[in-house]
């Protein structure tokens, strides 16, 4: 074989090394700045994670809350969703959930005002639970139907006069638009993003999820 | 057949488009920063040459500087125009940047002018600098 497949090769190597190397040095350094910004109590602005108005379930003094910056039309959301609900259902009791949006897609906007106008009749998770389901129908990215949403509403029993007004107007926007921003301020970049007791959740999945509760709960 | 081996500038070309595309990977998959679009766009003709320059080497394939010009000739033109940006030569909203990270942005500012795009437009200008040298030793090589 030629001298040069073994220089290249090697070079090759060391770079791809240096690469991985330089990452986990990152990485550690970075997740020392993390604790100790979480040991000083500087963990994320809580007046900022959670809003007073941010729809919510589980007891309101739970030991563990769990932050979701979210988009009802988000397919990682819709992936994650039942994780977050399994959690929820295997802590029962001991977690609250807060849901904030954080729209990124041509109808993440309406979806919250759906959300939100369901919430009014105390059915926000019946329509939430409805909007991930149906997410392929209404939220194709290349072929979205909006004009399905009302649809869920229905099928969940709402009372469709109030629904529509509320759904139709605007006095959602400012809410969601408000999440929007704290979100930015907290640094959140996509979705979904979870924080647990303030602290980012930096992996996404159900044992991620569950572990870092399990934790909180242990405290 | 028996070729010449390489000329160094080659190497010299290889060794930036791998420095580029692995620091490009560090910027955007270790420190978790969003490429803008205009970043993707140099990235796409950056990324080949960390592949395509090595095979030319093992090769001893002079052509592989004419397969790369093209690649770099795209990359360079994208990285002044992504610099005239940064720097607010042309005004931002005239990018091609729509959804989440603007163009205009600065992540990285080292020594209060190292920029991302900078970067980008140095290691495009020096591996286009090294491929002609290459191409140029290669014909003298002939003569």
């Amino acid at each position: 074989m030629r001298r040069e497949v073994f220089v290249v090769a090697g070079i090759a190597l060391v770079a791809v090394a240096a690469l991985l190397f330089g990452a986990r040095l990152y990485r550690g350094a970075q997740q020392e700045r993390e604790q100790a910004a979480a040991t000083q109590g500087l963990a994320a602005d809580p007046a900022l994670l959670v809003r007073p108005d941010s729809p919510s379930k589980g007891p309101r003094d739970a030991k563990v809350t769990i932050v979701e910056f979210l988009d009802p039309e988000c397919e990682a959301c819709r992936a994650m969703y039942p994780y977050v609900n399994r959690v929820l259902a295997e802590y029962d009791g001991q977690v609250r959930l807060v849901v904030r949006y954080v729209p990124l897609h041509a109808n993440s906007m309406l979806a919250a005002a759906a959300l939100e106008a369901a919430g009014e009749q105390g059915r926000y998770w019946e329509m939430l639970d409805a909007l991930f389901v149906n997410q392929p129908a209404w939220g194709d990215h290349q072929n979205p139907r909006p004009d399905l949403i009302p649809e869920y509403a229905r099928q969940i029993g709402l009372d469709m006069a109030a629904f529509q007004a509320s759904f139709e107007g605007i006095k959602h926007r400012a809410k969601v638009e408000r999440d929007r921003s704290d979100a930015e301020q907290l640094g959140v970049r996509g979705t979904p993003s979870f924080f647990v007791n303030g602290r980012r959740l930096e992996q996404l999945g159900y044992e991620p999820l569950r572990a870092r509760v399990a934790e909180e709960l242990a405290k | 057949m028996s070729r010449e081996p390489a000329p160094w500038p080659l190497y010299a070309a290889w060794l930036t488009a791998l420095a580029a595309t692995l620091g490009s990977l560090f910027f955007g998959e270790v420190m978790q920063l969003p490429p803008c679009s205009l970043c993707w766009y140099q990235r796409i003709f950056m990324f080949p040459l960390a592949l395509l320059l090595p095979v030319g080497i093992v090769l001893r394939d002079p052509r592989v500087v004419w397969y790369c010009l093209p690649l770099v000739a795209i990359g360079l033109a994208i990285a002044v125009y992504h610099n005239l940006v940064d720097y607010g030569v042309i005004p931002e909203r005239l990018t091609p940047c729509t959804q989440g990270v603007s163009c205009a942005t600065r992540p990285i500012e080292w020594f209060g002018f190292v920029t991302i795009p900078a970067l980008a437009l140095a290691a495009f200008a020096a591996i286009g600098i090294c491929l002609l040298a290459s191409a140029s030793s290669a014909r003298r090589a002939r003569a």
